[in-house]
């Protein structure tokens, strides 16, 4: 396919707060993959690079679609997800905004290019619309990758809903290219529940986009031969004395670690702060992040219609992760269940290393591979905590 | 021109290395290839001056060879992956892209397309240069799906036949039979059949070369970037023999580069009818440009 700046359409460009908080809105009943392309068709993207695979698939047919009919400038398949995951990296140089999005298996082979890309001074937008990756392998949803990307310094904010899916999508592209973080922002949901059912989703209008991106307010300008001061070598690998290759890197991390941070009062700004917190004075507390929050939810308002005493902190970053806000908001608590889809637990592990008494967290409950997680196992656990007897029914 | 990019404001000239001020002085940026091309090396201050490599490699000489032909130096972008080669590229006075392993040409792919929508009006020459480990082997699918999307850019693979900077293993491109690390009885298939592959995946230009003359080198490298430009992709195949994993005395580097030019690296110049007539315009409006500027060096004489 070759680049349709013929098709540019007339939009009004407007800067993201405007966006994300005074513009207009119209309630739509969508998917979620839906929700996330439609963030795409406002977020003035230049180019998106595609590779199939369920559930994904469904968000990079839509921004096909949305390119064909002149929303972004430049689209294409590649090869597979290495290839696109490295081309995200090559067209970055070159000072445009980009997005992608990528499943489970699909993550994993692309890995090796994404974690490079913190590094690179990437300030893509990655969508992950997680699924199964252990054998045996299935398609159905869990969201153990994103274990697997909170290490290399991308800033990872997890959507509960096609709402958040939406509105964290549209936020992601600003975060990423605030000149002190510049670095790239996932944007994930869970796989079929979230990008295969259809919510209620509050829109802006289809001809109002995010200001065009500006390779020129960048921490390392792009490396076209254009903007001074001259850039000959980008992020070659540091190869001089063990010394000073120690140093190098160390320094680099630092930084794009500390980028990761200075991420956070963009999340304060556009997304309200990185968690959300319902009965503050609670003993017993959920915390959980995207669908299981959806599901954490539904239990604490089951626990508050039968009067128990239950707070909800619903995550929506996990990286930065809300280390001061979580410890904050529990120091009053007795205990803490974490409700989660996947097997390894990785947000009760962030949890529990958050906070000074991790002996009070409860590791679970936990789904993994494809079962929704019923309400009555988070319930059971509220039980438990408050030393209540619980007839599970499931 | 973007050469803007590197040229140092006035006041600042003195407090900059003498290497930054002599490049921009005296290098090969904005001049034609009579003044700064291989022909004139050693009489202009060249993008690759110094490098890492081991003495007397012949991949080195050929990565000068490229740096000094480019046509339009100030607006190339260079990517390559880990290897030999990357240590003197990552040294060119050229932006280098260095990616991960395998991937130059999957990003050169989005470098292209989007140079192509920010510069629509301007040239941006793209070339990824990459031993044959990173050509073939790891980076395989990406090479061949670069060549099958049509991606305009150049590839260039310095072929040692070995992976040289991880100590000496064999590759696709190893000749059947060499005994080499992790072939301990020899390498029991082929070679790849580069250029073949190219071109049934729609290179539109390619040769295959054992770099011994530097003209011929010269006028090959800018073809393939000409073509790129405005076809589609062009690869080059080049023997850079390493001296070190094959022992070649460095003083037989060159009778071994002749050696092999007669024998599995014969010359092999392919190009399609659109390539065909790209380079007969830009050679015969070099030719052109050359005899003008010829006949004003004359008339000032007389
Ligand atoms: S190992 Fe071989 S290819 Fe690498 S620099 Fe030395 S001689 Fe050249």
């Amino acid at each position: 396919m070759s680049p349709n700046p013929e098709k540019k359409l007339e939009k009004t460009l407007v800067d993201i707060n405007y966006l994300l908080k005074e513009a207009p809105r119209e309630k739509h009943f969508i998917t979620g993959a839906q929700a996330m392309a439609e963030a795409v068709k406002r977020a003035s993207v230049d180019m998106a690079i595609a590779y199939p695979i369920t559930p994904q698939s469904e968000v990079m047919h839509l921004v096909g679609d949305i390119y064909a009919q002149g929303h972004i400038k430049e689209y294409y398949r590649a090869e597979e997800e290495l290839g696109t995951m490295s081309a995200i990296a090559g067209a970055a140089r070159a000072g445009v905004r980009l997005f992608t999005a990528t499943s489970g298996p699909g993550l994993l082979r692309g890995l090796e290019a994404i974690v490079s890309w913190p590094g690179h001074r990437v300030p893509a937008v990655l969508g992950i619309l997680t699924r199964v990756i252990n054998a045996p392998l299935s398609i159905q949803p869990d969201n153990i990758e994103m274990a697997y990307m909170m290490h290399c310094g991308a800033v990872m904010l997890h959507a509960e809903n096609q709402q958040d899916t939406f509105d964290f999508t549209l936020a992601a592209f600003a975060i990423a290219e605030k000149v002190d973080v510049y670095i790239p922002v996932a944007v994930a949901t869970e796989g079929f529940f979230v990008t295969h059912a259809k919510g209620y989703v509050e829109m802006t209008p289809e001809d109002m986009a995010l200001n065009e991106f500006d390779p020129v307010a960048a921490p390392v300008p792009a490396m076209d031969n254009e903007t001074p001061p001259a850039r000959i070598q980008r992020d070659a690998p540091v190869q001089k004395s063990n010394f000073m290759s120690y140093l190098i890197h160390a320094v680099w991390q630092q930084e794009i670690w500390d980028s990761n941070k200075r991420a956070m009062k963009y999340i304060y700004e556009y997304l309200g702060g990185p968690i959300e917190v319902k009965n503050p004075e609670s003993e017993v507390f959920l915390i959980a992040s995207g669908c299981a929050a959806a599901q954490a939810r539904e239990a604490w308002r089951y626990a508050q219609e039968a009067g128990l005493s239950v707070g909800l902190i619903k995550v929506r970053a996990i990286r930065p992760f809300p280390i001061d806000e979580i410890r904050d908001a529990v120091k009053n608590a007795k205990s803490i269940i974490v409700p989660e889809h996947n097997i390894i637990g990785w947000l009760c592990k962030e949890v529990k290393a958050a906070i000074p008494n991790g002996g009070i967290v409860t590791e679970g409950p936990r789904v993994y591979g494809g079962m929704t997680l019923p309400v009555e196992l988070i319930m059971k656990e509220i039980h438990n905590s408050l030393g209540l007897e619980y007839d599970l029914k499931l | 021109m973007s050469l803007k990019y590197i040229t140092p404001a006035e006041r600042f000239k003195k407090y900059l290395p003498k290497d930054y001020v002599e490049l921009v002085d005296y290098g090969p940026f904005g001049k034609t290839q009579e003044e700064a091309g291989p022909g004139n090396m050693g009489q202009f201050k060249e993008l690759v001056e110094e490098h890492p490599m081991c003495s007397g490699c012949w991949m080195a000489y050929y990565i000068r060879l490229i740096f000094a032909s480019l046509p339009n130096p100030e607006d190339t972008v260079t990517l390559g992956t880990a290897g030999c080669g990357r240590l003197a590229i990552s040294q060119a006075a050229v932006p280098f892209i260095y990616g991960n392993y395998g991937d130059q040409n999957a990003m050169a792919s989005g470098l292209t397309r989007a140079f192509r929508l920010r510069f629509p009006d301007k040239t941006k020459d793209v070339i990824t240069i990459a031993g044959d480990g990173g050509t073939m082997d790891i980076g395989f699918s990406m090479t061949m799906h670069s060549w099958i999307r049509g991606e305009k850019f150049t590839t260039i693979m310095l072929d040692n036949e070995v992976y040289g900077n991880t100590g000496g293993q064999s590759s696709g491109m190893s000749p059947q039979g060499a005994i080499l690390k992790m072939a301990p009885k020899g390498k029991d298939f082929g070679k790849m059949p580069a250029t073949e592959l190219a071109r049934a995946a729609g290179c539109v230009y390619t040769v295959r070369m054992s770099p011994t003359n530097i003209k011929k080198a010269a006028k090959i490298i800018r073809r393939a970037i000409f073509v790129a430009r405005e076809v589609g992709p062009t690869f080059i195949h080049a023997y850079t023999s390493c001296n070190i994993e094959y022992s070649i005395p460095t003083h037989e580097v060159f009778a071994d580069a002749k050696a092999q030019e007669k024998d599995r690296f014969t010359f092999e110049e392919y190009m399609t009818d659109e390539a065909k007539e790209v380079i007969e315009r830009v050679e015969a409006e070099e030719k052109a440009a050359r005899m003008a500027r010829k006949a004003q060096k004359t008339e000032a004489v007389n």
